[in-house]
């Protein structure tokens, strides 16, 4: 079942830069999909479209489910995008206080996101005080915590070092398979889009574009073996393949 | 910390020290130039009309350092909220800004009947452009990501305010607020100079005018040394506050490990 559909979507900004131009494509209920391509090509700018964030210049976006569109929504920032001067535990409270859920349920479902994603224990830790690979697993409560069903990523672990971004996408599956949350997630990194997704878009630049798609068959739970065998590999240079080639049309 | 606090300390009297020296050694007369003790023997002994006039300096700076803060931080949070207000009212801010205090204060003293209350104007003037430009800079000072995520959530302007714009701008209005605090001192000392005679005749600067009259170099010195302990110990409050409110999560406030 289809959740969200891109039809045709263009997007020129201000200052005349073409960002994206003729986007189609749908996001199905439940997937894991990545948004592969290089810096510019106006993955971020996708991504803010279908949160709402910001308007087409042409094109739309629909919801399956129209009347609840943007209620369903986690965003997971490039940075941790945390608020400096309040604890973990406030700062992924933050969307259920924004959307008026009192005080109690509100920290009672903050502390059990925070939980989930391995941080118990740090709820009045404050930002500064945790490591940059912790500060992303907050950011990632604070989307879960109000049980989305679409989780926008924006190269979350593009700034983590490799045994910290492993631990995350591991973690980040398990969750997936937990919560069945659909999850579009943007990278530059053909190996992480490999090891996560189900489903790839790369994307070529100036004007941003889909370049291709690709399925990656491998059956899930996808575990740390997976990313040493061979069907990885091969399934890696594939993707590098269709990359070089957008890099080439671009 | 200990030596960070000790070395001050230390070259300060040192510095008294020497200047007791000089001028014994070299038969300086008090009225040109009093030693440090006898400074302080002055300052006690004339501690009865000194004390007074510290009180009625101080209440005129707290006093103007609060209207700053409530008109310099209120008028930032209007700015904020509506660009057309800025525009048409920051470019006087900035005019009753550059314009030296000593040549409008004898104009506040004659239209303003009440004496207390010009000074208070005058203090407030010198003070409150620091708290309202910083203040201004911290509003804006948010991180777009955050102010995002308020908006993926459908957070309003005023709850924006509330959970976004005001913590963000707790440092520099701090910041703003530590520079006013020395400000509305100087503010309240020089009106009170301009005011003069005609003033109500009771502040640190008006013991400083009178003592030159009649040559009491000692307590001329006495009330500077006030003036300047008041500052400092202003200073030294506002600093104190900015730590107690920051040291769990700005930088500026943290200290550092080990
Ligand atoms: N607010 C904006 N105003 C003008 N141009 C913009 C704006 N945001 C992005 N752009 C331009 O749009 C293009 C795509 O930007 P975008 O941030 O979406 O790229 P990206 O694929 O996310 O890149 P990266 O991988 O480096 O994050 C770029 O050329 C960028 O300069
Ligand atoms: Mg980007």
């Amino acid at each position: 079942m289809r959740l969200v559909g891109v039809h045709g979507v263009s997007k020129v900004f201000a200052n005349g830069v073409k960002a994206l131009a003729d986007i189609s494509l749908d996001v199905q209920s439940g997937e894991f999909l990545s948004v592969l391509g290089p810096s510019g090509c106006g993955k971020s700018t996708l991504l803010r479209l279908i949160a709402g964030l910001a308007e087409p210049t042409a094109g739309t976006i629909d919801w399956a489910d129209e009347g609840r569109r943007g209620t369903d929504l986690g965003f997971v920032f490039q940075e941790p995008t945390l608020m400096p001067w309040t604890t973990a535990l406030k700062n992924v409270g933050l969307p259920l206080k924004l959307r008026g859920v009192a005080r109690g349920e509100r920290e009672a479902r903050a502390a059990q996101a925070l939980d989930q994603v391995g941080l118990k224990g740090f709820e009045r830790a404050f930002p500064r005080e945790l490591s940059g690979g912790m500060k992303m697993r907050v950011s990632l409560a604070r989307a879960l915590v109000v049980e989305p069903r679409l989780l926008l990523m924006d190269e979350p672990f593009a700034a983590l070092d490799e045994i910290t971004r492993h631990k995350l996408n591991d973690d980040l599956l398990e969750l997936w398979r937990r919560t069945g949350v659909t999850v579009v997630f943007v990278t530059h990194s053909v190996f992480e889009s490999v090891f996560l997704s189900q489903r790839i878009v790369v994307m070529a630049a100036r004007p941003g574009r889909v370049s291709t798609e690709l399925a990656i068959a491998e059956p899930y739970p996808r575990r740390a073996g997976f990313r040493t065998s061979a069907e990885y590999a091969a399934q890696c240079r594939e993707a590098s393949q269709h990359l070089a080639k957008a890099m080439v049309t671009a | 910390m200990t030596a960070k606090a000790i070395a001050p300390i230390v070259l300060g009297l040192l510095m008294l020290a020497l200047w007791e020296a000089g001028v014994r050694l070299a038969g300086i007369p008090p009225y040109i130039l009093p030693g440090p003790i006898l400074v302080a023997e002055t300052l006690v002994k004339d501690w009865g009309t000194l004390a007074p006039s510290l009180l009625v300096t101080l209440t005129i700076t707290l006093e103007a350092l609060a209207a700053a803060v409530v008109i310099g931080g209120v008028l930032a949070v209007l700015f904020s909220l509506s660009r057309w207000l800025e525009l048409s009212l920051f470019p006087y801010a900035v005019i009753l800004q550059v314009t030296p205090i000593v040549a409008i204060a004898p104009l506040i003293i004659v239209w303003v009947n009440d004496v207390d209350l010009s000074l208070l104007i005058c203090a407030w003037l010198v003070a409150f452009f620091p708290i309202l430009s910083n203040t201004i800079l911290g509003l804006r000072s948010v991180d777009p990501g955050l102010l995002d995520l308020f908006q993926l959530y459908g957070a309003g302007r005023w709850r924006t305010l509330v959970d976004l714009r005001l913590p963000a701008a707790l440092p520099y209005f701090l910041g703003g607020l530590r520079i006013s605090g020395g400000l509305a001192l100087i503010g309240a000392v020089v009106a009170e100079f301009v005011a003069g005679t005609g003033g109500n005749a009771s502040g640190l600067a008006w013991r400083i005018l009178e003592s030159s009259y009649q040559l009491q170099i000692p307590r001329m010195f006495a009330a500077l040394v006030l003036i300047s302990a008041t500052g400092i110990a202003i200073f030294l409050v506002l600093s104190l506050l900015n730590h107690l409110l920051l040291r769990r999560w700005h930088e500026s406030a943290v200290t550092p490990e080990g």
